[in-house]
């Protein structure tokens, strides 16, 4: 940093001592901006990031292109008969664990992010409290958005026929990224309550690794021992995997509908409230 | 509401903060009157950007109350937040966007209009002579260019406080003089502008009343002009030619200069502290004086200098100790928690 100071502040502008007095006289100030415009300003921020770093997609991308074509053929022909009858039963499925998985990243960013200076003055500002972590989490429903929109054009490539239409598709998609968001408030809460990214990984895997295998997303639970059946049976992403295939198949599964739904609002009001108590004390 | 009607842009008393074992401010009184530059002069791990970061309400305090403008820094946190603005030692604005988005970002945060918040940030950018730089991320900033984009996101609204945590270190002189320049144009249109720095000639440059912090407590408080009195005007370097006359001349300059005169290491060399005992005589008039009785004395001086009071100077002199043992761990809570 020192021997750019030195070489780059040479050829630097003066400061106009005129231009930044006028700048300086007091206007009024602007009455402060409300909850849902500073969580869409940070949630902008959020984009930006992407647009400057685009390489960051690679996890909603890559990952989850790999995540289908993987257990579609590695488990097709066993499971169902071939990979074409699986896909229909475990696209649904793949689209919910993928984009579940990749939720865990939101803790990192907030990790990496609360080290450097800009976090101090986001939290000096006079600004609705939690919209800086609301934000990162619009920013984070936007790359679920497009994780679910590659999974499934490469389903619909490897023969994925969602009998529920475009509008069954959408709203199964609409339930997951919701889901999602409530759900990312955990890796919210640990990212600011773990002291490096390292850690933060670390429990994510351990969260998630479980929770996302031990469902029903790529078998019926019928088959396995009855203490797992009442684990898998009561989980949430059980319900929300449930909940999407049924959306995406053209049924209107309204009880797993709302069993995902009533778990993302216990993901908030459980999380949301910790996360934010750790945000004010840090 | 009384210290309002007194005034005073800050009001502390006692205030505390401890990480662990550390007591990183241990009692802090600071009154600060609106309008002026206030300078928080001392060492690391003095236990100033801890100050800052609690008047900031970015920490809660242990203990002690302090007022911002008349609003408690705990309960009425919001109100706080709503007056003052903060520049830290590090970047803080986000160094993934460019210039403007850093800019636009924390004007629709303050409340601005896209539009509003566009001119705004295009408006600071040429009167800090960013604009060709307005494009480019932040990561690729100078340190110069770094401190100005900071300092511009801190008056995006006009504050009434405004915090500079270390505003200059590591900068080279030239943007050093250049913060300096932004930091009275600020105080000119009438915000009150808290410093911290460890270099006693910034402090003097700018700031009107000084507090002197150390271990976690204020030290010394008052004018320049006080705390430099207390001090003394600084100090004198000499080499000799020849080493056998430096008992003599030491000698010479103690009763010419009432001054504290210390032999150094170099056995041609020795250093003359100035007091203020000497009356109203500036430092450089003293010296002329005692090179003068060197002369008559028959010592031939090789090498003279007059040095301002360094910080390390005005630690020894307040505190008899210098700067480098009252180091704590770490300035910053992070480390301080996790250590």
């Amino acid at each position: 940093m020192s021997t750019a100071t030195t070489t780059e502040s040479k050829e630097l502008a003066p400061v106009s001592a005129e231009s930044l007095a006028a700048l300086l006289v007091s206007e009024q100030r602007p009455p402060r901006p409300s909850a849902w415009s500073a969580s869409m300003t940070f949630g902008w921020r959020a984009v930006l990031k992407i647009k400057h770093v685009p390489e960051q997609l690679f996890d909603v991308t890559a990952f989850p292109i790999m995540m289908v074509l993987m257990y579609t053929y590695l488990f097709g022909g066993a499971l169902a008969g071939s990979p074409e009858e699986y896909i229909q039963f475990l696209l649904p499925g793949i689209l919910v664990m993928s984009v579940v998985m990749i939720t865990m990243y939101t803790g990192v960013s907030v990790n990496t992010d609360i080290e450097k200076g800009v976090f101090d003055r986001f939290r000096s500002l006079p600004i609705w409290r939690p919209s800086t972590m609301v934000g990162y989490l619009l920013g984070d429903a936007l790359r679920y958005t497009i994780a679910s929109v590659v999974m499934l054009t490469v389903g619909i490539i490897l023969g994925y026929r969602p009998d529920g239409g475009v509008a069954g598709v959408l709203a199964g998609i609409a339930l997951l990224v919701a889901f999602s968001f409530a759900f990312s408030w955990i890796w919210t809460m640990f990212g600011l309550m773990l002291r490096t990214e390292k850690s933060v990984m670390g429990v994510s895997m351990m969260v998630i690794f479980p929770l996302t295998f031990l469902s029903n997303v790529f078998v019926d639970p019928k088959t396995m021992p009855g203490w797992l059946q009442a684990f898998v049976n009561n989980s949430p992403i059980t319900h929300l995997a449930s909940a999407v295939r049924g959306l995406m198949g053209g049924d209107w599964p309204a009880d797993e509908v709302a069993w995902s739904l009533g778990w993302a609002a216990l993901f908030v009001l459980v999380f949301g409230p910790v996360t934010m108590r750790l945000y004010n004390r840090k | 509401m009384s210290t309002q009607m007194s005034g005073l842009a800050i009001e502390t008393a006692g205030l505390v903060k401890t990480f662990g074992e550390t007591r990183a401010v241990d009692g802090v009184d600071l009154s600060v009157p609106a309008g002026t530059v206030y300078g928080v002069l001392g060492p690391n791990g003095a236990g100033k950007t801890t100050t800052v970061k609690m008047l900031a309400t970015l920490l809660r305090p242990d203990g002690g109350e302090a007022h911002v403008f008349g609003h408690d820094i705990v309960r009425e946190a919001d109100e706080v937040r709503g007056r003052v603005s903060l520049t830290g030692q590090y970047a803080s604005v986000d160094e993934d966007l460019t210039g403007t988005e850093n800019l636009v970002l924390l004007g629709r945060l303050l409340g601005h209009h896209k539009k509003a918040a566009r001119e705004r940030a295009a408006q600071l950018l040429e009167a800090f002579g960013l604009s060709d730089a307005a494009a480019k991320q932040v990561k690729h900033y100078s340190g110069g260019m770094r401190r100005r984009i900071d300092i511009a996101a801190s008056i995006l609204n006009t504050p009434d406080l405004l915090f500079l945590d270390e505003p200059t270190t590591g900068l080279d002189p030239r943007s050093r003089n250049q913060v300096w320049d932004i930091v009275r144009a600020v105080v000119a249109q009438g915000t009150t502008v808290l410093l911290t720095t460890q270099y006693l000639d910034e402090a003097d440059q700018l700031a009107s009343r000084i507090a002197v912090i150390d271990r976690g407590k204020v030290i010394a408080e008052g004018t320049k002009g006080e705390l430099k009195s207390s001090v003394g005007a600084g100090s004198v370097h000499l080499r000799l030619r020849d080493p056998d006359q430096r008992d003599l001349a030491a000698e010479l300059l103690r009763r010419a200069l009432d001054a504290q005169v210390q032999p150094e290491p170099d056995p041609v060399a020795l250093t003359a502290r100035l007091g203020t005992a000497a009356g109203e005589d500036s430092a450089a008039e003293q010296s002329a004086r005692a090179l003068g009785e060197l002369a008559r004395a028959g010592i031939t001086v090789d090498n003279f200098s007059l040095g301002q009071p360094s910080l390390d100077e005005v630690f020894l002199a307040l505190t008899g100790h210098d700067t480098h043992d009252t180091a704590q761990p770490s300035e910053d809570p992070k480390d301080e928690v996790a250590a």
